[in-house]
């Protein structure tokens, strides 16, 4: 299913983009509903793709021995899933399960790398994009490590 | 009525919250205690052990106060064993309260216990509510069902490690704050948890445009009086007692920020 446009307008993510560039991506992504328990991606498998929620929630885990697959991050609405297609070798670290029923644009990352390639400022755009999505996602993982939440006693 | 004396109250009910704590339902022994608006809070007095501060947690129109309590040391150890028919001492109120006139758009973001003071501003009809609360584990939720069932706000729960029985979200606070919907000029923010997890949240929200002086936070300090005399919860300029415990984010910034006052 194409994606409509007023989501992608109404994403804080693509904020920084114009309608035009938006428009663009959409070209790549199509739209996805994906029951609760559907798996996304395993660690390991090929990395082509992204998704953007749009509704519902999804899981970035790995497996452990003994302990099964340990969830070790959440996405929701309006967050990105997937980053491993960004650098070789192009293959998922963790895995990544839906919890909630989920609706996600998918974007094939073959065309939207092409995309960036051929509109310099469209793929400057994405990278400041990847980098905020990024950089809010490793602050707080940071924030986690100080376990703020502990008793002090 | 905020003075040196307090007032005996009995515990009429105590509900356990989490493996730390509990919410306590106090009714004064005689007479009556004076309003309380959330935010504020009063000076507990367990007998025999010592006085702390906590916020209220709730208001009941039905004269009773209720606060909850996490055992972290002697005082808070003792009011969180309190069995319904225990007398408390309580004093109050005291400090400033949440600033809510004309607030429309109200996003809330609690970590852990922090999650108690702000408890009294959810389900008000004539604004639009969201609220983001974050614990260690889905164990550490404090009010879990209770918020789950408010009609009438947006709740995202996230803790740092989810079993596997966990459906909600696991991450920090400041995650769900980045991406979700909001208008930033309408939208009045209250944070209230461990003082770095309020500078990351401000942060998060000034990022997206909301002003500075839109967002409120709540300073804890250790206290004495609660009465600005004694000088012991003094922050920089503030007496935290007196001038807070809710703070605008331009006067809490730079307090915040310093490594040790
Ligand atoms: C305005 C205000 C409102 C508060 N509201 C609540 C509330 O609603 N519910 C609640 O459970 N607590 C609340 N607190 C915190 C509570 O007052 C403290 O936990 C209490 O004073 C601890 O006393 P204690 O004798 O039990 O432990 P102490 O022996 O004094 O302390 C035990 C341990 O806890 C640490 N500690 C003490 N106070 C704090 C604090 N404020 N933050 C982080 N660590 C601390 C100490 O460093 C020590 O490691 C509030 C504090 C303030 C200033």
């Amino acid at each position: 299913m194409t994606i409509p446009m007023t989501e992608l307008d109404a994403l804080p993510l693509l904020a920084r983009l114009s309608h035009t560039q938006r428009a663009a991506i959409a070209g790549v992504s199509r739209i996805e509903t994906y029951d609760q328990g559907v798996r996304l991606f395993d660690e390991g498998g090929l990395a082509d793709q992204c998704w953007v929620v749009l509704s519902g929630c999804v899981t970035i885990d790995t497996a452990v021995p003994q302990n099964g697959r340990m969830v070790l991050q959440s996405v929701g609405a309006g967050e990105l899933v997937g980053w491993s297609w960004l650098v070789p070798p192009y293959r998922w670290h963790f895995g990544a399960t839906v919890v909630t029923p989920t609706r996600a644009a998918v974007v094939d990352t073959a065309e939207l790398r092409r995309l960036a390639d051929d509109d310099p400022a469209l793929g400057y755009q994405l990278s400041l994009i990847l980098l905020d999505a990024l950089l809010n996602r490793l602050q707080a993982t940071r924030i986690r490590l100080l376990d703020l939440y502990r008793n002090p006693s | 009525m905020t003075s040196w004396v307090p007032t005996p109250c009995r515990v009429v009910e105590r509900t356990v919250e989490t493996h730390d704590c509990v919410t306590l339902t106090l009714r004064p022994v005689t007479g009556s205690l004076p309003a309380f608006r959330p935010g504020q809070f009063a000076m507990l007095y367990a007998h025999g052990v010592g006085e702390i501060p906590i916020s209220v947690s709730g208001i009941p129109a039905d004269g009773t106060l209720v606060h909850t309590v996490r055992a972290v040391g002697a005082v808070s150890r003792a009011l969180h064993d309190a069995a319904p028919g225990t007398v408390i001492g309580v004093r109050g109120p005291f400090g400033t309260a949440w600033r809510l006139d004309g607030v429309e758009d109200l996003l809330v973001v609690a970590g852990g216990i922090g999650l108690a003071p702000l408890r009294p501003v959810l389900g008000h009809p004539s604004r639009r509510t969201v609220l983001v609360a974050g614990a260690r584990t889905p164990e550490d939720l404090l009010y879990a069902g209770d918020l789950l069932a408010l009609s009438d706000v947006d709740v995202v729960l996230t803790v740092d490690r989810g079993g596997h029985d966990w459906h909600g979200r696991v991450g920090f606070v400041t995650e769900p704050l980045a991406s979700i919907p909001l208008d930033p000029e309408r939208t009045t923010a209250l944070l209230c948890g461990p003082e770095p997890m309020m500078r990351f949240c401000a942060r998060t929200l000034l990022g997206r445009g909301v002003p500075a002086g839109n967002i409120q936070v709540s300073l804890e300090r250790s206290m004495q009086c609660g009465i600005g005399l004694c000088g012991h919860c003094q922050l920089g300029p503030l007496l935290v007692c007196r001038d807070g415990p809710v703070t605008g984010y331009p006067e809490a910034e730079p307090l915040l920020l310093a490594k040790e006052l």
